[in-house]
């Protein structure tokens, strides 16, 4: 036989549910925490949220962000954060700054002076700065954007769980839901205790990692009600434990060529898009570790209909070709 | 068994090299894209110029030639977001209704009395009527004045409503009619601002209405927003005014019928002109603005009036030789020069302070109309080429790493079916980048990071396949068994497993917006390639693989 990269061993009876006090739990506990702590501490909330301007800068002189906030003070723009950004991908002279500046207090829209002014202040520190990216959004539109945000999540969410439900059963659905819930949680609230920036392609993100996730949970949930058919008197709990370690390679092969390219765009695609990837590569873990440790223990909870007399029994569209 | 006849395989074939022929300008991207600029530049101009044929040779004429657009910030270039202030319209109507209505009104003088325009919110008129115990008959007078509105939904309804309120008539336009009206703003204003972006000349700018009231445009190339909103941000509204006085007092109170507009002749700093609130003539009339020159070879802008603006232009000119005639843009008097003589035939040129560059901008904003409502700006954006090119090169970067690591994943796994795997995955991406040109989507930076992704997830389906026949083979019913149960059984998760995917990207596409659509495409887009290369195009190369050989046993 010839030599084979074998990241799960060829068959595998592992006991997924034994430290279900543990993984489930401890992941539950997790949710909660994640939760209180984006309460708590709140979001990062970039400008498509909260309204305001972000300028980039470049320069081929180090970054000085004392210089540059002395530069920017006199203006009386109120909170203007200045940080400097590091990249393996900048070349040796290449320095970068971005400065975000708050909305301004009753503008509607922008002010193209405020940017001039700070253009023009920068450059007074550092002649050789230019600014490769400036933008701005309008409080207007952010109030609107955030609504967009959080119906395009809720909105994805409720399809996915609507989808579940016509081709498996409701307890599927319960199941998808809740692991959807952990690893949006749990992605919303790593931004939040890392105060990452939070913005519009971080959603993207996150609607993202819910197709994703509930891939991974799908092909497990497939090979359970496949199982179900199969083995008509074998008690849920091992059937989910047989559908799991059946599915495990694929599960982890899959996760591992997708981080391997997600980790390659996060080290080696830029700054511009590192948040955005970074959620991803992030989701994707907890996708991977909740279609295995949270889905399956709610429909086990939930129990499964069993008597099912013929395979495509049950309302009509629930089954798809399950083994002609 | 394992057949696939042979109109399929032709067809699969098919598709795959429609795939890779479409893919291809994008891998020359520079010479397909001269290319493709010298075609619509021959195509606009009529005419073929030598340096646009030296481009068009760059990529034969026979082969497609559609590249990925990329998004603006892939590109570098300006993006707005502007809001139409359509009431603005609505008191341009109320301001033109009113003399209309004050004649009507003072017909019936006798029964309703005096009568006076009360101050009111710009959106409605209102009226102070003399005897308020006739207010009906003003509200018939009023009403009297209304006309049907010709819209699908507004039928049965009147452009205007008359309400009392005391003893004050109010007019104002009915829902319909504001529905109809602001529908015509922003058709109006979309149309404008595509002349004058086209004017430019700037490659696939994108001119969109969003939503009630908001207009996005984006513009690649263009060096900020600042610029952007120059070329689009002003009305241009020309109107030509006589002068009544000059003076330095801008705060001074404007006698009822004229107006107080300051100038912005440099030489003139500080001057204040008072003038007829009626113009003349405006730049409605104008059939034709150009850039020009004066007797002074200062720079100016000349202009051509339609006949009727000519004649109101000539009558007026020859009335009035001596006087001061104020030339007003945007409500800041430009010059006002004294008129020597009558002045025939409706053309003539506006002088002032003008560069050679500003006096081409006016000249464009002239040709193009003026914009019906103001515009605030809510969004802007601008990124540099540089940023666009970086990240460009970045992602570049990542994607052949991850591609790498897929494949050395992929082979080292699966052996032979790994290496078909893996030339699946180079049609899908192939067919990727092909139906991205042929729909002419846009291709984001998030859009780079989608198809990482899809080269990450595209094998998956792949991975379902195999690990199945994997488990086929255990239950040993023969190779070619295995093979034909392991692609049925594993269909229903790919199916399901892609749809819910499906399902995210369909949301994000309608509810995200910009780089989140372009992101949103591709996904959709690497979804369809990928489940079609999973299980036609790797099944096609197991199968013709396996007829071949005809192995006894498979190590998948």
């Amino acid at each position: 036989m010839a030599f084979r990269l074998k990241l799960v061993p060829e068959t595998t009876n592992i006991d997924f549910f034994r430290w279900a006090s543990v993984t489930f739990g401890g992941s539950m506990a997790l949710v909660v925490v994640a939760v209180i702590v984006t309460l708590l501490m709140g979001l990062n909330f970039g400008i498509d949220f909260k309204g305001g301007t972000t300028i980039r800068t470049e320069s081929t002189q180090a970054v000085d962000v004392g210089a540059y906030r002395q530069a920017v003070q006199p203006l009386g723009l109120g909170d203007v954060l200045i940080s400097q950004v590091y990249d393996p991908t900048f070349g040796e002279d290449q320095h970068v700054a971005m400065l975000r500046i708050q909305a301004q207090e009753g503008d509607e829209a922008i002010t193209p002076e405020v940017i001039a002014s700070v253009e023009e202040a920068l450059k007074s520190v550092d002649p050789s700065i230019t600014f490769p990216s400036v933008e701005s959004v309008g409080p207007k539109v952010s109030g609107e954007l955030i609504w967009t945000a959080i119906l395009s999540v809720l909105a994805g969410t409720l399809a996915i769980v609507v989808y579940i439900w016509l081709r498996f059963e409701w307890q599927f659905a319960v199941g998808a839901v809740v692991a959807l819930i952990h690893d949006i949680a749990l992605t919303i609230g790593i931004f939040a205790v890392f105060q990452l920036k939070f913005d519009l392609s971080i959603i993207a993100a996150l609607l993202t990692i819910l197709g994703y996730s509930i891939n991974d949970t799908v092909v497990v949930f497939d090979r359970l009600r496949e199982n179900l058919i199969k083995y008509k008197t074998r008690p849920l709990r091992d059937l989910c434990n047989l559908s799991a370690n059946e599915t495990l390679s694929r599960t982890v092969m899959t996760s591992g060529t997708t981080l391997l390219a997600l980790i390659a765009l996060l080290i080696f695609g830029g700054d511009v898009i590192r948040g955005f990837v970074f959620a991803m590569t992030w989701g994707v873990l907890v996708g991977t570790y909740s279609s295995i440790y949270v889905a399956k223990n709610v429909v086990l909870a939930l129990g499964v209909k069993r008597d099912w007399t013929k395979q495509d029994d049950g309302p009509a569209g629930t089954q798809f070709a399950a083994g002609k | 068994m394992l057949h696939i006849p042979l109109w399929k395989r032709i067809v699969i074939w098919g598709l795959c090299a429609l795939g890779l022929l479409t893919a291809l300008p994008n891998a020359f991207y520079t010479r397909a894209e001269r290319h493709n600029d010298a075609v619509v530049a021959a195509e606009r101009a009529g005419f073929e110029a030598p340096e646009q044929a030296a481009d068009r040779a760059l990529w034969p004429d026979w082969l497609p030639s559609s590249v990925v657009n990329l998004g603006l910030d892939l590109r570098g270039g300006a993006h707005l977001l502007a809001e139409v202030q359509v009431a603005d319209v609505y008191k341009a109507r109320m301001d033109a209704l009113w003399p209309e209505m004050r004649r009507a009104l003072a017909e019936a003088r006798g029964e309703i009395g005096g009568i006076r325009r009360a101050p009111s919110d710009p959106s409605e008129l209102r009226i102070q009527i003399e005897k308020p115990e006739a207010m009906a008959k003003a509200v018939e007078i009023a009403n009297g004045l209304a006309s049907p509105v010709v819209t699908l939904t507004g039928v049965g309804q009147n452009d205007i409503e008359a309400t009392a309120e005391g003893n004050q008539l109010i007019v104002r336009l009915s829902e319909a009619e504001r529905a109809a009206t602001d529908d015509r703003t922003l058709k109006q204003s979309l149309e404008i601002i595509r002349r004058r972006v086209d004017e430019v000349g700037t490659r696939e700018p994108t001119i969109q209405r969003q939503g009630q009231d908001r207009i996005l445009i984006q513009v690649p190339g263009i060096g900020s927003a600042t610029e952007l909103k120059e070329l689009i941000g002003t009305t241009a509204q020309l109107t030509f005014h006589p002068v009544v006085g000059r003076g330095t007092d801008g705060s001074a109170i404007a006698k009822p019928g004229t107006v107080i507009v300051p100038s912005i002749d440099e030489d003139e700093a500080g001057v204040f002109y008072t003038l007829d609130e009626v113009p003349v003539v405006t730049g409605e009339d104008l059939v034709d603005a150009r850039p020009d020159f004066d007797q002074n070879g200062r720079p100016a802008v000349s202009f051509r009036f339609n006949p009727t603006g000519a004649r109101k232009f000539g009558d007026y000119t020859a009335a009035n030789i001596g006087q001061l005639f104020a030339i007003v843009l945007d409500n800041e008097v430009i010059s006002a020069p004294r008129i020597q003589s009558h002045i025939p035939g409706g053309s003539g040129i506006i002088t002032g302070n003008f560069t050679v560059e500003s006096s081409t901008n006016l000249a464009v904003l002239l040709r193009a109309g003026a914009l019906p409502a103001k515009m605030t700006f809510l969004e802007e954006r601008t990124i540099g080429p540089e940023l666009g090119q970086d990240s460009i090169d970045a992602g570049r970067i990542a994607a052949i790493i991850g591609l790498v690591g897929v494949v050395f994943f992929m082979i080292a796994s699966y052996g032979l079916f790994g290496v078909f795997a893996t030339a699946a995955l180079g049609t899908n991406i192939a067919m990727l980048f092909g139906i991205l040109s042929t729909i002419g989507a846009t291709l984001t930076l998030p859009g780079i990071a989608g198809i990482v992704l899809t080269i990450g997830m595209a094998v998956d389906a792949n991975v379902l396949v195999f690990e199945r026949i994997r488990e086929e083979m255990k239950t040993a019913k023969g190779p070619a068994r295995a093979i034909e149960l392991g692609y049925e059984k594993a269909m229903s998760a790919i199916i399901d497993a892609n749809i819910t995917t499906f399902i995210t990207a369909l949301i994000l596409f309608f509810l995200g917006s910009g780089p989140v659509k372009g992101f949103a495409v591709t996904l959709v887009v690497g979804l369809v390639t990928s489940v079609f290369t999973a299980i036609f195009v790797t099944r096609l190369l197991v199968v013709t693989w396996f007829d071949r050989k005809r192995p006894k046993t498979i190590t998948v």
